[in-house]
């Protein structure tokens, strides 16, 4: 015990480890997650590889949620977010997984570009974001109330949350009506999701297994990797249809 | 394991930087929402592949909502001021449905796209053009 | 104990809160590991005897105790094979993430009202949130193992996971509604007393329902008669067909775990958490304030309470796994879609309309916790846990009308 506290007190002189910041520390954490994995979804050409960056940078997202103090939000992007990329992983897995499709390559010219004008998007993001005298002053750290029921209660049109000091006088509008147009919204979407992902009976068969017995699958990927060479021939070929 | 990563140069530059010891400010979720938001845009604009382009625009959404949630949370906001409240929150649950019901679509969308022609690759859908 | 290791033992108070973590931490690694050693000695024998035989019954002794031990000594030692032409890193990753998102989940888990590591305000909704990401390391074990096993394996199971997230959250919803708070201390609160105040036998709704959420939470686990993602007779050993070794034993013990897990949910959602069917602790005399030794001990015999209910709900899953032969894929979502769904939805419209209607249940007299809302907005500075329910109806009253007439 007596070495452990010496060590202790060494490990203490060398570093201010007392002045630690937890909430920092696990800010500093799940930013650079989310923020290394989200330029490895650019990064990456496989699109597996780019569904799981894609969560854990989504997920990391859930963390600072939860450090901000918006447990409610961040277990709902944990739901929706995450179960919404596992269908894009199961996507992809199904319609890329056959060998020559796996990754479609991005020219290395787009990509410099992309790097350029992308890299401009986020000075003038960053300058603005530093611009403002108070959002650069450190938390006070306010622990505030949990925040389910209020928003419970605010999407069915009753506030019960203090307002915002800037807020004017009088009546707070409540989410009801936005709660019903999104569900109404889901609802549309999800019958139109359906009706347009649904097994057509076709008269002329489908591209793919127009490909699959017509065209080797070898020359298809020699295609997909010129790119946009076979648009008028083997294109109408692929669709089929009445031209 | 901090003392560590404070002996590491990086980490030593961290310290002096006091990201480790000063409380976060709305500025912090700021960058990382604008770093969400360029690489969403990024990767909008370089995939040729259609469920690329689907993350870019869920990255993008997220930043978004970063930001949302920064403005909005109690914990965050410097001394005397209150933020958004709870609307930066019920927004950003809004927009989080949202994303999961263009997701819907536009996988559909694809899966459309892939039986008509055979992949997924964004650049071969000039059948429209002129 | 992190203050007690500040006061008492006078360690720093970052360097306390840290070994706090840590030990916490290793406490429910060793319920998920010694865990999973149990329950795969105790699957191994009740298999044996369902089948008419004996199980193992050589390794440290009479009954085989060391069984599971000598599997894992074996394991360990094992070499750990990647198929050529694999995805080397999402090979490597996918036992892990599993795992972790297994691990994970137990963070919000009371094991008894103090006895959990992160009490969340959200808690039902972070448990399922987190238990819908094992998936990923499954699908990902599919997809990079290269083989076609694993990837069949992998999209039965994404599919099978997806459909029943929906009748699995509806169910969820049905306690939280009769409890008024998603934090799972809350609920198992509120089901404190006799066993006729667990959510199980609140209404006929509830019974009902109740069962529709086993059925889900052996979907959503994968065993059987819902293991078609490692069909044995069909697709070899399905995800985890090229996997040997530690980082299939990782896949092992996730399982393992997910299953305590959800069995746990269901003793938390629906029976009473650690609040055991005869209220023992009160009959004797103890309650909170008794004095901490007491405390600790009602809590101590809370926890097992909690174990051994979880510990029944895996038992029943192995029973039913031995049992009943395994469905088709169109059948798993017939299952869903047909039944779990439509009957999950009719029964959360019957209890809300139950509790709208008779709160007090059909026989008065049984003294059962009404629901309330307990947060910090009704009740004022410093009352946390202190306003009665008429008070609360007071305030909401009272905000309401001052909306309706600013």
């Amino acid at each position: 015990m007596m070495a452990a506290m010496s060590a202790t007190g060494l490990v203490a002189t060398a570093l201010p480890l007392a002045a630690i910041n937890w909430h920092s520390t696990f800010f500093l954490l799940f930013a650079v997650l989310a923020c290394v994995c989200a330029v490895a979804v650019v990064a990456a050409d496989n699109v597996v590889r780019m569904a799981l960056y894609l969560v854990l940078s989504l997920g990391a997202t859930a963390g600072l949620f939860f450090l901000a103090g918006a447990e409610f939000v961040g277990a709902m992007q944990l739901m929706i977010y995450v179960g919404g990329t596992l269908v894009l992983l199961v996507f992809g897995v199904m319609l890329t997984a056959q060998a020559p499709f796996v990754s479609i390559k991005t020219a290395p010219g787009d990509r410099a570009l992309a790097g350029i004008v992308g890299a401009s998007l986020l000075a003038v993001l960053l300058l603005s974001a530093f611009s403002v005298e108070e959002w650069r002053k450190p938390a006070a750290g306010v622990v505030g109330e949990p925040t389910a029921t209020p928003i419970g209660m605010a999407l069915l049109g009753v506030r019960v949350d203090e307002p915002p000091a800037h807020a004017p006088a009088g009546v707070r509008s409540g989410y009801l009506l936005p709660f019903e147009i999104v569900s109404v919204h889901l609802l549309v979407v999800l019958v139109a999701a359906a009706y347009l992902a649904r097994a057509k009976r076709r008269k002329t068969p489908r591209a793919i297994e127009v490909a699959a017995s017509v065209e080797p699958p070898a020359s298809v990927a020699a295609h997909a990797a010129i790119g946009r060479e076979p648009a008028g021939r083997s294109g109408s070929v692929l669709v089929g249809g009445p031209r | 394991m901090i003392s560590l990563i404070g002996s590491t140069p990086l980490g030593g530059g961290l310290f002096a930087m006091g990201l480790f010891t000063e409380p976060v400010s709305v500025a912090h979720y700021l960058v990382v929402g604008a770093i969400l938001f360029t690489a969403g845009i990024a990767c909008m604009a370089v995939k040729r592949n259609a469920l690329g382009v689907l993350m870019g625009i869920e990255l993008v959404l997220n930043g978004a909502n970063v930001n949302f949630v920064a403005f909005a949370s109690p914990y965050l906001q410097a001394e005397g001021s209150r933020g958004l409240g709870l609307d930066g929150q019920v927004i950003a649950l809004f927009v989080i449905l949202l994303a999961a019901a263009e997701a819907a679509v536009a996988l559909a969308i694809t899966l459309n796209f892939y039986n008509n022609h055979a992949t997924v690759d964004v650049d071969r859908a000039d059948d429209l053009k002129g | 104990m992190a203050e007690f290791l500040i006061t008492t033992v006078g360690l720093s108070e970052w360097l306390a809160w840290t070994v706090t973590a840590v030990i916490a931490a290793v406490l429910v690694l060793n319920v998920i590991a010694g865990g999973a050693l149990v329950f795969i000695w105790a699957e191994r024998k009740i298999a044996g005897r369902i089948q008419d035989r004996l199980g193992p019954t050589r390794t440290g002794g009479r009954f085989g105790w060391l069984q599971s031990l000598a599997d894992g000594l074996k394991l360990l030692a094992k070499e750990d094979l990647m198929p050529e032409g694999a995805d080397g890193m999402l090979f490597r990753l996918a036992p892990y993430v599993s795992f972790c998102a297994s691990f994970c989940a137990f963070i919000a888990l009371p094991f008894a009202f103090d006895f959990i590591g992160c009490r969340l305000n959200v808690g039902v909704f972070f448990v399922v949130a987190v238990l819908g990401l094992e998936v990923f390391g499954v699908i990902l074990a599919g997809y990079a193992s290269a083989s076609k096993w694993s990837l069949f394996g992998a999209m039965r199971e994404a599919a099978q996971v997806v459909s029943y997230e929906v009748p699995l959250g509806m169910c969820v919803v049905v306690p939280v509604m009769l409890a008024g708070s998603m934090d799972m201390v809350t609920i198992a609160e509120k089901q404190a007393g006799w066993f006729t105040n667990w959510y199980l036998f609140h209404d006929p709704f509830t019974f009902v329902i109740f069962w529709v959420y086993v059925t889900c939470a052996v979907a959503s686990v994968n065993r059987a008669p819902f293991d078609l993602a490692e069909a044995e007779s069909e697709l070899v050993a399905g995800f985890h067909t090229e996997y040997s070794g530690l980082r299939w034993s990782y896949f092992f013990m996730a399982e393992y775990g997910s299953m305590f897990l959800v069995s746990a949910m269901a003793a938390v959602l629906f029976m009473g958490g650690w609040n055991g069917p005869i209220p023992v602790a009160s009959l004797l005399g103890l309650s909170e304030g008794t004095g901490d030794t007491a405390n600790y001990f009602v809590r101590l015999l809370g926890m097992f309470n909690l174990l051994g209910k979880a510990t029944l709900g895996v038992l029943v899953m192995m029973w039913v796994r031995w049992t009943l032969p395994r469905l088709r894929i169109d059948q798993v979502m017939t299952t869903c879609l047909k039944y779990c769904t439509p009957i999950a939805a009719a029964m959360f419209a019957g209890a809300m309309l139950w509790q709208l209607f008779l709160p007090g249940g059909l026989v008065p007299g049984l003294d059962r916790p009404a629901g309330e809302i307990r947060e910090g907005w009704l009740e004022g500075p410093g009352g946390r846990g202190a306003a009665a329910p008429a008070a609360s109806d007071e305030k909401v009253a009272q905000v309401i009308s001052s909306q309706v007439n600013p």
